[in-house]
């Protein structure tokens, strides 16, 4: 009876053991896993030059300007005092994602966004379609003059990035 | 394992596909001798090692560029602005050095435990292959960063060809894209250093199907007489491996963390210039004693046959070597001259790493000269003027006179 | 017997080296006590901002360091707003302007260091022939590197040495022992930690290490983890080896 007990705990012992090695072992593959993963994440050299400094100056009232952000179109317009009184009209209902248009600018008169349709990634075209803002012509998403999704598919408006004024004709995007 | 069948849809599939079953019967079930020491863990660390080299090459490859213009600096990028690009980078340089590190210890055993004999000769060569193909491997590898030591190295290795009579001058051209190593040999090389790893793996499933139809060489040498003399590979040699792993991973961490470049050459810090050459050139150090067997040579062609040879002969080792006995532990000449044979090796090596001139030049030629004798002269004669002491009656004898012996199929159930 | 030959062994063995060297034209570097030798060595990031005062101050002019971004000397203790400062200093090429003519631009953080020369060809007619190397990777680019670089820019015999009919000056430790370049530090070009004046080997050490530092800029991350690491390892090992004795203590 009582070799018995000695065994049993012998047995509980060495089971103990290789749960623990087993265990440490499977924290150090999961531990050399992250390096391999982490690599494919956006180096130092990609984050360095994330951010873009867009000159205003040059854009006139009416006028929109592309520029390249992250890689992506980044539609910067110059909005005329009609496009912002339209965009200020509409009702909150109206919108599938509402948002009102002061949510979506810093200064009224100067709308920037990623040009990028928030249905499939496409770029849309400007003055087009059936709320004088935005027409994405792969799959027929309407934006309007605050470049929010009116009809088609998109489920968002088009996204405005963080930006910040440092003088009066010069933002820095991101 | 085997409890895993016991579940319907388990057994199903393996009733149409195998693979539990198989890895049950080749990676815990294979009958393994009892007595294997810890010579006969390099195989697994080989096998890491290969594991290593292409899981961090196919992350390598997603940030470096094949051109010569931007190669060396794609390198520095993922050193420095990559995510653990250094980690990434040093794990596969440093890798490399480990993998021929255990794949020679993996061969000296061989060699030393008479591993190549009958029946194992077809197992010998596929290593044989094998290893060739890591020479490949590495070398166009090593042309990857585009640094000086990688361009000259490309240059003399790929100009060995320019000593075939004749065809030479077009097969060097053909090989290069070119008439000179430049952009389209750096793309080719990209191309087959990405390729030949997946070649390996394939060799390795051959060469490990050959050993398992074959079993296992042991520390005895001698043929196995019955079940007494086995012990299932899991879990006994599943622990002794990972234990090997562990210890392989301790010597390995300390080089890539603390001494990264210690087996690289400064040189390759320095972009490539196809108008200078370096002054003192070597090979990476597991190339060393075929360079210096290349050069002993005083004449091209001789050269690049002599170091073709060195390899090639090893292919008829089994029939060069006239001794029946195998292991080395019962031959007791045999022994001398094996140990005679490294040392020759570490000769060459050494030669391999200093400036062809002076001293040096006879002495490798000395060395050479020593290489080819021991494998086409003093083997085959040792085999027939030697008395071998008397081998034991069965691999599980031995043990048995140590105390008693628990039933294979006890240590079965706990598995 | 053995002991009379013990003390010719000595001299043979320490003499085998020196022969060596003297076989070659190139002196061994001296070994300098460096902050990151050793398994706890990290960089001492007032060295390698005292270093990188040099570098910009007079090392500049002739040699690149295209490796390094400007951000990247805020991992060597500078504020954003120090490197985005030095970085103005620098003109690097912009975007074309309107009628498509090159233009060129302050340098920002996320450039590196300019090239100082166009291309080879007029580093080779600015300096006598010579094309000045780029720096960033010298430190690992060179045998002993960090030491061979101090040791270089502060032999005592080239920094006061005159230069040769051909323009080049004698320094033990360049490869052939003849180097183009004149003697780059003189005192009060840079400042110790204190603000007294640097001596030549004070400022040939800061280079150094600010060089070093170029050429590996991970090497604290590396040895921080290499501990990590190898401490992991030793206990998993041993577990690994106590499983492997307890499962084999019935073969």
């Amino acid at each position: 009876m009582a070799e018995h007990t000695i065994g049993a705990h012998e047995e509980t012992r060495r089971d103990f053991l290789y749960v623990a090695t087993g265990a440490v072992a499977a924290v150090g593959a999961a531990c050399a896993v992250w390096p391999l993963i982490d690599q494919m994440n956006p180096s130092a050299d990609v984050l360095a030059i994330s951010s873009t400094e867009v000159d205003l100056g040059p854009v006139e009232v009416g006028q929109q300007i592309t520029v390249k952000w992250r890689g992506k179109p980044l539609f910067v317009r110059h909005r005329t005092e009609a496009d912002i009184e339209e965009a200020r009209a509409v009702p909150l209902e109206d919108l599938k994602d509402p948002q009102t248009d002061a949510e979506r600018v810093e200064k009224p008169e100067w709308l920037v966004m990623v040009g990028v349709c928030t249905h499939l990634g496409c770029v849309p075209l400007a003055d087009q379609g059936d709320f004088n803002g935005w027409f994405c012509p792969c799959h027929g998403s309407h934006y309007d003059t605050s470049g929010r999704i009116r009809r088609g598919p998109a489920p968002e408006n088009l996204t405005v990035p963080g930006y910040a004024f440092t003088d009066d004709t010069t933002i820095v995007v991101g | 394992m085997e409890s895993l069948l016991n579940i319907g849809i388990v057994r199903w599939f393996d009733n149409r596909l195998p693979l539990l079953s198989y890895t049950q019967h080749h990676m815990m079930d294979y009958p393994a001798p009892r007595n294997l020491n810890y010579a006969w863990n390099f195989g697994s660390l080989a096998g890491l090692a290969l594991v290593i080299q292409i899981v961090t090459g196919i992350v390598l490859a997603m940030h470096y560029t094949p051109h010569t213009e931007m190669a060396f600096d794609s390198v520095e990028r993922i050193m420095r602005d990559v995510n653990y690009g250094w980690l990434i980078r040093y794990i596969h340089s440093n890798g490399a050095s480990f993998f021929f590190i255990v794949v020679y210890l993996h061969v000296f055993r061989g060699l030393y435990y008479g591993s190549y004999k009958a029946p194992r000769e077809v197992l010998w060569w596929i290593g044989l292959v094998i290893l060739l193909c890591m020479m490949g491997t590495a070398f166009m590898g090593y042309v990857l960063p585009w640094g000086q030591m990688s361009f000259w190295g490309a240059t003399v290795i790929t100009n060995l060809f320019s000593a075939i009579p004749l065809i030479g001058t077009p097969i060097v051209e053909w090989l290069w894209g070119g008439f000179s190593v430049d952009n389209p040999t750096l793309n080719r090389f990209y191309a087959l250093h990405y390729l030949l790893p997946f070649v390996i793996v394939g060799l390795v499933v051959l060469h490990l199907w050959a050993l398992h139809h074959k079993k296992s060489n042991n520390p005895l040498g001698i043929d196995y007489k019955g079940p007494q003399d086995f012990i299932p590979f899991h879990p006994y040699y599943t622990i002794k491996d990972a234990f090997g792993v562990g210890v392989f991973l301790i010597v390995f961490a300390a080089f890539l963390f603390y001494a990264p470049n210690y087996m690289g050459h400064p040189d390759n810090y320095i972009p490539a210039d196809p108008l200078k050459t370096p002054a003192h050139i070597v090979p990476e150090w597991y190339f060393l004693p075929f360079y210096a067997i290349l050069r002993a040579i005083p004449d091209k062609l001789g050269g690049v046959i002599a170091m073709g040879l060195s390899i090639g002969i090893l292919f008829l080792l089994p029939w060069l070597d006239t001794s029946r006995v195998r292991s080395a532990t019962f031959r007791p000449v045999f022994k001398w001259f094996y140990l005679l044979m490294l040392i020759d090796m570490g000769i060459l090596g050494y030669v391999g790493s200093q400036p062809a001139e002076g001293d040096w030049i006879w002495i490798g030629q000395l060395a050479t000269a020593y290489y080819f004798i021991h494998f086409l002269v003093l083997l085959p004669l040792i085999g027939w003027f030697e008395r071998p002491r008397p081998l034991p009656d069965s691999i599980a004898k031995p043990v048995l006179a140590a105390g008693p012996v628990p039933g294979v199929g006890a240590a079965h159930d706990k598995a | 017997m053995m002991k009379r030959f013990m003390p010719a062994i000595l001299a043979l063995s320490f003499a085998l080296p020196a022969s060596a060297l003297a076989a070659g034209d190139q002196a061994h570097p001296e070994s300098r006590n460096w902050s990151w030798n050793g398994i706890f060595g990290t960089y001492d990031r007032a060295q390698l901002q005292r270093g990188l005062e040099i570098f910009t101050g007079q090392c500049i002019n002739c040699h690149g360091l295209k490796f390094i971004h400007f951000r990247d000397l805020i991992q060597i203790g500078l504020s954003e707003d120090q490197a985005e400062a030095l970085a103005e200093q620098f003109e690097v090429a912009g975007d074309p302007d309107e009628w498509g003519d090159p233009t060129t631009r302050p340098a920002k953080l996320f450039d590196r260091f300019p090239d100082p020369y166009r291309n080879e060809e007029e580093a080779r007619a600015l300096n006598n022939g010579a094309v000045p190397p780029d720096l960033s990777l010298m430190a690992k680019a060179r045998p002993d590197g960090s030491n061979y670089i101090a040791s270089l820019l502060s032999d005592a015999e080239y920094n006061e040495g005159n230069p040769t009919d051909d323009g080049l000056y004698h320094n033990a430790y360049f490869p052939g022992g003849l180097i183009a370049m004149a003697p780059p530090l003189y005192e009060g070009l840079g400042v110790n930690a204190d603000g007294s004046d640097a001596s030549i080997d004070e400022m040939s050490d800061d280079i150094a290490a600010f060089l070093t530092w170029t050429a590996e800029p991970r090497l604290e991350d590396r040895k921080g983890m290499g501990l990590k690491v190898i401490l992991f390892l030793l206990v998993l090992t041993g577990l690994l080896y106590v499983s492997k004795r307890k499962i084999w203590a019935n073969v």
